[in-house]
């Protein structure tokens, strides 16, 4: 009987009571969150990952602001049929830049974290315009504004400022160099195309949209689309030593 | 809960309650259901378990491994090992064999068809459809009209580095944009484009000239797509006269094409998907219908 | 903050008698309206110059009302006790009992819309501001925490000021987080519409929004400690244990998992200071404590005040209370990684993870029995009273999601369920039976003794309401478990050969018939919903003395 009387404290002074709630409901977050950060086994060492270039920010942008996450993953999981179906498991490192995360939770549609170079330029562009025309089965929305919408690139060297600040390993040069190596990468021939795959390896350049005229928000989304899984060699990558 | 709390007893159930009341509600003081307190503690007992037997505590610069030192890395790989070892009898064979080889044997070309089928879902159906029906643009498999030929190692050739991609082996001749370019003026364009739905019996404009059409058709296109507009499996130039349009058959659309120019693309497997299953992807799609 | 200071022998007529409150609130809005029309002025975004507006037009009428109220009250102040008894602060209560209703169908509305878009996606209409992926989060913040959120914070208000026996602290801060609590949730719903989102699950509203939002729960916290700090009660109630968890520990998770920067402080932009697998974590530490103490310690609190008083029963345990309280809350934080099973979160942390979301069992189950046995020697109500059966089956539903939820949290299982509409069904399970059910309950009572009535308008309408709502969850999850645990098994079938059977559009084909039917499970439930807000519109416009009147004092409050 007596040690229940000893919650009398909580009972009778709501202070004591809020500070038992706080030190109670830390601890499991603690535990759990900070070795994430000194861990070094937490994020593997790969070879290839890079930040996105200013078109594939952009995409990644249009990305979140639709929503895309809401039916699909970026996450392959390690299980064999997902294996199979979507390649590679995914591994830490493949999201170290990602501010946030894209990982989803739960699959209408597949996942896409190795997407890119799956398919052509021109089939995303018409399943983004009408999904049931490519594939007839699909729930997915169409989204035929995006092409319509000229994209908006007055915040990208912003953008890429405040991801720098937050620990990206984007240069002063290429901030300095955003709007012109979003241009470059999303014409054909451009002049600044050879500075900017050198800035960002890997990245290719072209009108991913096929649509003449200005960049559009096709053109960003689809870059980033079509560099999603493709910046680690996994026939370089080592899996055994990086078990954890 | 000092003694005269205890005598408030509660009628129904013969329990003490704690006393207290709030704003008309009060508190029994039963003691901790048993069947609950019991679980309780086997979960807390399993758990103990559970932690000391996989990976599970953070430390300084690493991680308790667990008794059995279970990864879900090391596991999935397993899993996978384990697969190959499934399929390997079949899939060594797979791989030994020539596509000729698979052909001809029933058991070989059974199993190349069933690992077609797997792949030819996921990979190939988002843009073939999903019995190889094609769209506009992406060209049917299953008809026997192709751009690239129909045998089986043609096919493997076309699936493994894809057509104008990013392979260094891709297929890669494209129709030139022939007004863009400035090669052909509008008028010109106009004229050829009613040549070739001439080609395969369709109605042309009153503006058609039959002999200009067929004069610009025969300098600038013949050269791919032949003298008499058959096709060249050489070029991945479409036969013009079978009446099966990759792009569609209005007239509208065939300027465009000889406008703009046409190469649409289609991506290397190879890299993506293992050898095997691109042989046996080869095999499905020749089986199809319309392999030759 | 409830004693106004006269400022004595000041000239200005409106500041006479301004209290130190009014002064603090006139003041923050009017600089707040100032900010809001700079950005309004400079930002380059549409949208966000759209909110900015709203912010600056809020601003304005936050300090057009203070000086209002001060010149109609002339500064008097508001007599905490009337003839003895706590004069009782209902009216943030009422207007957030109306809030809760009018999201709950807004919310109840757009589930619908989606659940049908997944059926037939032509219902996209090829817009952007309602295609699938901008609904899907209006959806569950309108319901989490605008159905939810209200019938949270307007208990909460009732709840302490009866348990403790004293009136609400502050006079205008409560208006302050009920008013301004709506608004945040206006702000955040059309962001979602117009694309403004974080894309952080449960927690998608951006920067300034979620700034807003912070300042809104610590009044809230504020508000609700001083009442506790002034009770009458010489105890701490449950409820308010639960009710002072659950808004802490929102507090805290709000901000570690919305950290961000802003593009600039015209640009609705931001970027979360997290990344990756970090960013993970935060999110699934945010997201799973959401469920933990948004969902279920706010909703236990309800539970713990209603059930008793409509059973007129005494709480079945006070020790289960206390041991399944702290082990609750305890547990709770540790087990967001059975959200990220088998993904790229190292695999100790995932072993933490399963192991305390089955502990979390019993504690949770703590809960189920202390509210289930507070029913002993009151069974036979159930026969006559729908609201106690809605109170008793919402605990029902709350026990079957917490043994469902360990179970879905080991790794075999959940490597199944993850990714599919298992997950949903059993969100559901808790969201309609339990969360949607105890909100009912709770505002059913609340309604006659709100607004002075003796009792509800029509007990036959609230036992419609749980008949047809009772069917449409049904359809619901059972569509959502068939639908869920068949599609865990097609994408992880195997052909006897060795190779994966289905394709993945071949398994989006074969959800096709569990969505129709858990749209029209959907509907069920809205139906429900909207013959809950004829019964009490009724009951709020019908005389008193036009009610029949039935000798009962469990549907007054027992003052
Ligand atoms: C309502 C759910 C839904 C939403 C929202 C959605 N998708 Fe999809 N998505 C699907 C479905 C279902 C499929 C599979 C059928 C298909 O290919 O259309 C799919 C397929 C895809 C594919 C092809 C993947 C593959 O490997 O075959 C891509 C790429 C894609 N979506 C991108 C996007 C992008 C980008 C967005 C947001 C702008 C988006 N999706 C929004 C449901 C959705
Ligand atoms: C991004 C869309 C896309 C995907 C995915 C795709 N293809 Fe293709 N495929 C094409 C296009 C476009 C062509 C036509 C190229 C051309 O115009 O010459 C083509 C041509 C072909 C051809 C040659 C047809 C002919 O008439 O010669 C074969 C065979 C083929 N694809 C098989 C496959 C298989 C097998 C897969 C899956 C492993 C696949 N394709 C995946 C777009 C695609
Ligand atoms: C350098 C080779 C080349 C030349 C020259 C050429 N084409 Fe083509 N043509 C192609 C190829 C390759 C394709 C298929 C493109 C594809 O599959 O994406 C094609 C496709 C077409 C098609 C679309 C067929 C369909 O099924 O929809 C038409 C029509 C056509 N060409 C007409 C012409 C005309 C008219 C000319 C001359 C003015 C011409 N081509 C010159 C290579 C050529
Ligand atoms: C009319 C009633 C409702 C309908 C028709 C409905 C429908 C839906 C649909 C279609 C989804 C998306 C599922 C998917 O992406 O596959 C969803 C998600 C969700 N709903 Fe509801 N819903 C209803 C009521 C509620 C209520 C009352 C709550 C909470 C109190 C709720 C909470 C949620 C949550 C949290 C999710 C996200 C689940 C996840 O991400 O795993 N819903 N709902
Ligand atoms: C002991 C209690 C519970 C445990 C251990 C638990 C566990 C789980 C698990 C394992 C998942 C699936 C995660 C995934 O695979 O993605 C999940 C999802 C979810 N649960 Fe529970 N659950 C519990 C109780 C509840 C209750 C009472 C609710 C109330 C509504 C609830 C709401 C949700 C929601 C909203 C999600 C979806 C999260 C998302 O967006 O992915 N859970 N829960
Ligand atoms: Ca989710
Ligand atoms: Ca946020
Ligand atoms: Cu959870």
């Amino acid at each position: 009987m007596s040690l229940w009387q000893k919650h009398q404290i909580f009972e009778k002074n709501s202070l004591i009571l809020v500070i038992g709630v706080l030190i109670v409901i830390s601890i499991g977050g603690l535990v759990e969150v900070l070795p994430l950060f000194y861990l070094k086994s937490t994020i593997e060492k790969v070879e290839g990952m890079r930040p996105y270039t200013p078109l594939e920010l952009a995409g990644r942008n249009i990305y979140v602001r639709e929503g895309c996450y809401n039916c699909h993953s970026q996450m392959i999981r390690s299980l064999r049929d997902e294996v199979e179906r979507y390649g590679h498991y995914s591994l830490a490192a493949e999201s170290m830049y990602d501010k946030p995360f894209q990982w989803g939770s739960k699959r209408n549609g597949p996942d896409l974290a190795r997407v890119g170079a799956k398919y052509s330029d021109d089939w995303h562009k018409q399943h983004l315009d009408n999904p049931r025309q490519m594939v007839p089965g699909s729930i997915m929305p169409g989204y035929p504004w995006l092409a319509k919408t000229e994209l908006d690139t007055r915040e990208v060297a912003a953008s890429m400022k405040v991801l720098a600040f937050e620990g990206v390993p984007y240069s002063p040069e290429m901030i300095e160099n955003a709007e012109k190596d979003l241009v470059a990468q999303a014409s054909v021939d451009s002049a600044d195309a050879d500075a900017m795959t050198k800035r960002y390896p890997k990245s290719q350049a072209r009108k991913f949209s096929g649509l003449e005229g200005p960049v559009n928000e096709a053109d960003a989304l689809i870059a980033y689309l079509q560099m999603l899984g493709t910046l680690v060699d996994f026939k370089l990558y080592d899996g055994k030593a990086n078990l954890r | 809960m000092t003694p005269a709390h205890q005598e408030d007893i509660d009628a129904h159930t013969g329990t003490a309650t704690t006393g207290h009341e709030w704003d008309g509600i009060r508190e029994l003081n039963t003691p901790l259901p048993k069947w609950w307190l019991y679980i309780l503690y086997g979960t807390i007992v399993w758990a103990i378990g559970y932690i000391v037997v996989y990976p599970a505590i953070p430390l300084v610069s690493s991680f308790t491994p667990g008794l059995s030192g279970w990864s879900s890395r090391a596991a999935v790989t397993q899993d996978l090992a384990d697969l190959t070892q499934q399929r390997a009898p079949m899939v060594d064979a797979l791989a030994k064999a020539s596509l000729q080889e698979i052909g001809k044997d029933d058991r070989l070309r059974g199993f190349a068809l069933a690992q077609g089928r797997a792949a030819f879902g996921d990979n190939c159906a988002p843009c073939h459809g999903a019995g190889g029906g094609g769209a506009v643009s992406f060209p049917n498999l299953n008809d026997d009209d192709w751009l690239w030929g129909g045998k089986v190692d043609d096919i493997h050739q076309t699936i493994a580095y894809g057509v104008r991609s990013a392979h260094e082996k891709t297929r890669s001749s494209a129709m030139p944009a022939f007004g863009q370019t400035g090669i052909l003026k509008p008028a010109e364009v106009d004229q050829v484009a009613d040549h070739v739905r001439s080609l395969s019996g369709l109605p042309t404009d009153k503006t058609y000239d039959k002999a200009a059409g067929a004069k610009i058709f025969e300098e600038n296109c013949s050269a791919c797509h032949g003298a008499g507009g058959k096709g060249n499996l050489e070029f991945g130039a479409p036969d013009l006269t079978d009446q099966i349009w990759l792009f569609g058959s209005s007239k509208a659309s065939i300027a465009e094409g000889v406008h703009r120019g046409r190469g649409s693309m289609m991506p290397a497997w190879s890299g993506r998907l293992d050898d095997t299953t691109i042989k046996a992807l080869a095999v499905y799609v020749h089986a199809l219908g319309g392999g030759k | 903050m409830a004693q106004s200071t006269q400022l004595a022998g000041s000239q200005n007529p409106l500041s006479k008698g301004m209290s130190a409150a009014e002064m603090t609130f006139a003041v923050v809005a009017a600089a707040m309206a100032f900010l809001s029309v700079y950005i309004t002025a400079k930002t380059t975004s549409g949208p966000f110059a759209f909110h900015a507006s709203l912010f600056a037009l809020a601003s304005v009428a936050t300090v057009v009302a203070v000086f209002n109220r001060n010149m109609n009250s002339g500064g008097a102040t508001i007599p905490q006790e009337i003839d003895g008894k706590p004069n009782y602060n209902y009216g943030p209560v009422k207007f957030g009992t109306i809030a809760a209703l009018f999201w709950g169908i807004a919310g109840f509305t757009v589930g619908l819309v989606i659940a049908l878009q997944l059926a037939f996606p032509a219902l996209n209409f090829d817009l952007p501001w309602i295609s699938f992926g901008r609904l899907r989060p209006l959806h569950t913040s309108a319901v989490i925490f605008a159905f939810g959120g209200n019938v949270l914070i307007a208990s909460s208000f009732y709840v302490v000021q009866r348990t403790c026996r004293v009136r609400l602290a502050g006079d205008i801060a409560p208006w302050f987080v009920m008013l301004g609590y709506n608004f945040f949730i206006v702000i955040a719903g059309t962001g979602y519409l117009l694309g403004i989102t974080q894309s952080k699950e449960y927690a998608e509203p951006e920067w300034y929004a979620d700034l807003f939002l912070t300042a809104i729960w610590v009044t809230y916290f504020l508000v609700f400690l001083a009442t506790v700090i002034k009770r009458k009660e010489p105890h701490i109630y449950v409820a308010n244990w639960f009710y002072i968890a659950f808004i802490v520990t929102i507090a805290v998770l709000h901000i570690g998992n919305n950290a961000a920067v802003p593009v600039s402080l015209t640009s609705p932009k931001s970027y979360i200071v997290w990344s990756g697998v970090q960013d993970a974590m935060m999110q699934w530490w945010y997201g799973h404590n959401a469920v933990g103490f948004f969902l279920t310690a706010g909703f236990l609190a309800i539970m713990y005040y209603f059930v008793p008083k409509r059973a007129e029963r005494p709480v079945y345990s006070y020790r289960l209370s206390i041991i399944h309280f702290w082990a609750l809350i305890f547990l709770y934080m540790w087990a967001g990684p059975h959200h990220l099973h088998y993904t790229a979160l190292p695999d100790w942390a995932q072993t933490l993870g399963m192991a305390f979301s089955i502990v979390l069992w019993m504690p949770s189950w703590g809960g189920m029995i202390n509210g289930l046995m507070t029913l002993s020697g009151a069974w036979d109500k159930l026969r006559t009273d729908p609201v106690l059966r809605m109170l008793v089956v919402s605990i029902a539903f709350y026990g079957m999601s917490t043994f469902e939820g360990p179970l879905m949290s080991i790794k075999v299982v959940n490597s199944l369920s993850h990714y599919t509409d298992w997950t949903i069904g059993h969100v559901h399970s808790g969201a309609l039976g339990w969360v949607g059910y105890v909100s009912f309950g709770a505002i059913y009572c609340l309604v006659p003794w709100l607004w002075n009535k003796p009792q509800l308008y029509s007990l036959r309408l609230v036992n419609w309401h749980f008949w047809v709502s009772t069917i449409g969850i049904v359809l619901y999850i059972s569509a959502m478990w068939v639908a869920g645990i068949l599609q865990g098994l097609m994408w992880r079938a195997y052909t006897t050969l060795g190779f994966l059977e289905y394709s993945f559009v071949e398994t989006v084909e074969a959800m096709h018939p569990f969505y129709v039917i858990r749209a029209l499970g959907g509907l069920l439930f809205l139906a429900g919903a909207v013959i809950m807000c004829w019964n009490v519109y009724r009951t709020i416009v019908t005389p008193a003395a036009e009610t029949r009147q039935v000798p009962s004092g469990a549907l007054a409050p027992a003052h």
